[in-house]
């Protein structure tokens, strides 16, 4: 009983310290990223699912609740503000490119911006969403730290913006290159800026794989749909609300 | 490389400061993106070491969605009453997006279009 008492004593100190979850997040991120590769990278297996519903399974079990857990997690969460600013020099490596079709690119970014927030929009009021998550929804096709920073401040729940932002970076990854495939789009630049416009990171990674034009107009697009999400859809949900 | 973090982390603080003065509809690690793009073109190149800090922190960019992805377990009674609606309106406007996107490019980029798969 002495050992058992002992063993209780040293969880409820580790559960208490930031170390166990912030342990716990990078360790369920490796098994996520070790499954990926085993599977020849297949995006139905994305790491970050994998990672949260290790998490989530985790905590569940230990009967931990979301705060306690942030308390060590918050350190990694805390990253993604530097690596949005960060975002700059992917986007000056391809400044050259982005220059020679800057207007193209810029009518395509924003045109794929507003479809993406209005269709989601639209579609999500018509199945009867409520409010707070048609908020959450709308900057779904954002890089998550951008696209949580917009729901924040449209007063949605960016918790659930995470999730729904993962989910669509995972089904634009999937879908996408068949869908591109059945419109004879093969512009590799074309094919590039869709894919990140739509869905963010997880396509461009996607696409970095494929080829390289496509990659890094993904990147760029990315980049630009952040931007201009940031900047029309208050203004945009301003008219609508 | 310390010096290099602590530049990106200084553009961010002054975005969050440019935008919380003005009150404006971007959030501050944005505006202190479009600070360093800006930083970057009146130099006219990226310093080695900026880009290594940069492609530690977006090699990694995965990890760092996860703390927020967890957050699912907060909306678990939200998600059962209208997960389906979400997952139709996130697919349906993804693809959306991706075709019209697609299309508007490949119509109006410069110069002819490359071969492709």
């Amino acid at each position: 009983m002495d050992g058992l008492q002992e063993l209780r004593d040293i969880w409820v100190y580790l559960s208490a310290s930031p170390l166990l979850h912030l342990t716990l997040t990078l360790a369920a991120y490796q098994a996520g990223l070790w499954i990926y590769e085993r599977a020849n990278l297949n995006p139905l297996l994305n790491p970050v699912l994998i990672a949260v519903v290790l998490i989530v399974g985790a905590l569940v079990a230990t009967g931990t609740d979301y705060n306690t857990y942030f308390d060590g997690a918050q350190f990694v969460h805390f990253l993604l503000g530097p690596a949005t600013v960060a975002l700059a020099i992917p986007l000056y490596r391809q400044f050259a490119e982005v220059k020679r079709s800057a207007g193209a690119l810029l009518v395509s970014v924003i045109t794929g911006s507003l479809t993406a927030a209005l269709s989601a929009l639209a579609i999500g009021w018509a199945l009867g969403v409520s409010r707070d998550s048609l908020l959450s929804l709308a900057p779904k096709s954002v890089t998550a730290p951008v696209a949580m920073g917009i729901t924040e401040q449209l007063g949605g729940l960016p918790s659930l913006t995470a999730v729904l932002v993962i989910v669509t970076g995972i089904s634009g990854a999937m879908l996408g290159p068949p869908l591109l495939n059945l419109l004879r789009i093969k512009n590799w630049a074309a094919r590039g800026l869709a894919l990140g416009t739509a869905s963010h990171g997880i396509a461009t990674a996607r696409a970095l794989q494929v080829n390289e034009i496509a990659g890094a107009f993904s990147g760029l697009a990315m980049g630009l749909n952040a931007l201009a999400t940031a900047i029309l859809l208050p203004i945009l949900l301003g008219f609508i609300f | 490389m310390l010096g290099y973090l602590t530049l990106i982390l200084v553009c961010q603080l002054i975005g969050e400061l440019f935008v919380t003065a003005l009150a404006l509809p971007v959030p501050g690690p944005v505006a202190g993106m479009a600070i360093l793009f800006a930083g970057l073109v009146a130099r006219g190149g990226i310093p080695e070491d900026l880009g290594n800090v940069a492609d530690v922190l977006l090699k990694n960019l995965s990890l760092l969605f996860i703390p927020a992805g967890v957050g699912v377990m907060l909306h678990v009674q939200l998600l059962q009453r209208e997960w389906l609606s979400l997952t139709a309106a996130l697919i349906v406007s993804t693809l959306l997006t991706i075709g019209v996107t697609a299309a508007i490019m490949a119509w109006l980029r410069p110069g002819g279009p490359e071969k492709g798969e």
